[in-house]
């Protein structure tokens, strides 16, 4: 399949496959990745999600946001799941019940469900070389329960489990880099993207469905709830958070770094 | 879509219909409203990119076209976007019902 042109107009011209009516807050960034997650391919997919705001907004009893096959799975298992449904589909080819479309595979997690109570399953994916990419959207705390700490919040961050005051500072300790802990796995693509930079992320996105085998994309998406911002700025802070160098761009394919935006 | 009893609902609560929540209207959230400015508008699309409501529509011709009330919840992300024609908004943001 060749991969689509990455133009403004070209792409409007597009079928939304996350669609609106989803009640993620206003202003959320974690619609704005998947849609251009989705969007940067034509591929047929199958998406699973641990259990997160995503999960929990954007399939509320009969309603759905997604247009693709959607599983939902609990906060640690998104990727043993999307694991498993790929194992079934490629045994279902080979046994010629199926016809092979191509289908790729997307498990979307919250940094929750990735970098702390997913971890395990993730990790145990990534290492049997399931043909998936997993894709982490990264606001910095457990944000759907109200605000707690998590392995991905930023040192000195205030979250209602780690309150700045008199006693302490906010987060004491150092977030997890967990795009190098991916990395580590020795698996042939990671990469970390922000939806400021959209063409950037389509452009990873359509570099990870050409590689065979496990791929990780962590991205950044800003919660105005949770960092007590106003809800217009999901994208400026994004835009931000590259520019500051807080969240690099790069990619890491078979062991070889590359920055992909040089911040001026 | 009418409530409907657990009894009439399919095995394991699997939604059946693709995108069905374009069924349930979002745009009652809103507190604040844009305002498209069709003169200072240089369709550059980036509001319909960032929109994390996909509340703008485009038409067949990749043009963009007014606002879909339905569903924006008015968080004003494509008002801070716009980049506007000679430092002019194409998107400002107002109170609703004024």
């Amino acid at each position: 399949m060749t991969t689509k042109p990455l133009k403004l107009r070209e792409l409007a011209k597009g079928e939304d496959r996350f669609t609106h009516g989803h009640r993620m807050c206003a202003g959320c960034g974690a619609p704005i990745v998947v849609k251009q997650v989705l969007m940067a391919t034509d591929y047929p997919i199958i998406a699973s999600n641990a259990t997160g705001c995503l999960e929990v907004s954007s399939c509320i009893q009969q309603y759905t946001a997604w247009k693709i096959p959607w599983m939902h799975s609990a906060f640690e298992n998104a990727a043993a799941t999307i694991s498993g449904i790929e194992a079934m589909y490629r045994s279902l080819v080979k046994q010629g019940k199926i016809e092979d479309k191509e289908v790729k595979f997307i498990a979307f997690g919250g940094d929750g469900g990735t970098y702390d109570i997913g971890f395990q399953s993730l990790s145990g994916a990534m290492e049997r070389g399931h043909d998936m990419l997993y894709i982490c959207y990264d606001n910095g705390a457990y944000m759907n329960t109200g605000i707690q700490r998590s392995s991905a919040t930023p040192f000195g961050a205030n979250t209602t489990t780690c309150p700045a005051g008199d006693v302490i500072p906010g987060k004491l300790q150092h977030r997890k880099d967990l795009t190098r802990i991916m990395a580590a796995h020795g698996i042939p693509y990671v990469a970390q993207a922000s939806p400021a930079n959209w063409r950037d992320m389509m452009k990873k996105v359509q570099k990870a469905f050409e590689i065979k085998g496990p791929k990780f994309m962590n991205v950044i998406s800003p919660c105005n709830r949770g960092w007590r911002s106003k809800t217009n700025d999901a994208i400026a802070l994004s835009k931000l958070a590259v520019e500051t160098c807080y969240w690099p761009l790069f990619e890491i394919e078979n062991g070889v770094t590359r920055v992909t935006v040089k911040p001026k | 879509m009418s409530k409907k009893f657990w009894e009439e609902l399919p095995q394991g609560s699997v939604v059946l219909e693709a995108g069905s929540s374009a069924e349930f209207k979002t745009g009652g959230w809103r507190s604040m409203r844009p305002k498209w400015i069709e003169e200072n508008c240089i369709q550059c699309l980036f509001c319909w990119m960032y929109c994390p409501d996909m509340s703008v529509k485009v038409n067949a011709e990749g043009k963009r076209e007014e606002f879909d009330f339905d569903f924006c919840k008015g968080c004003g992300i494509c008002a801070l976007e716009c980049p506007g024609k000679k430092g002019n908004k194409a998107i400002v943001m107002e109170e609703e019902g004024k």
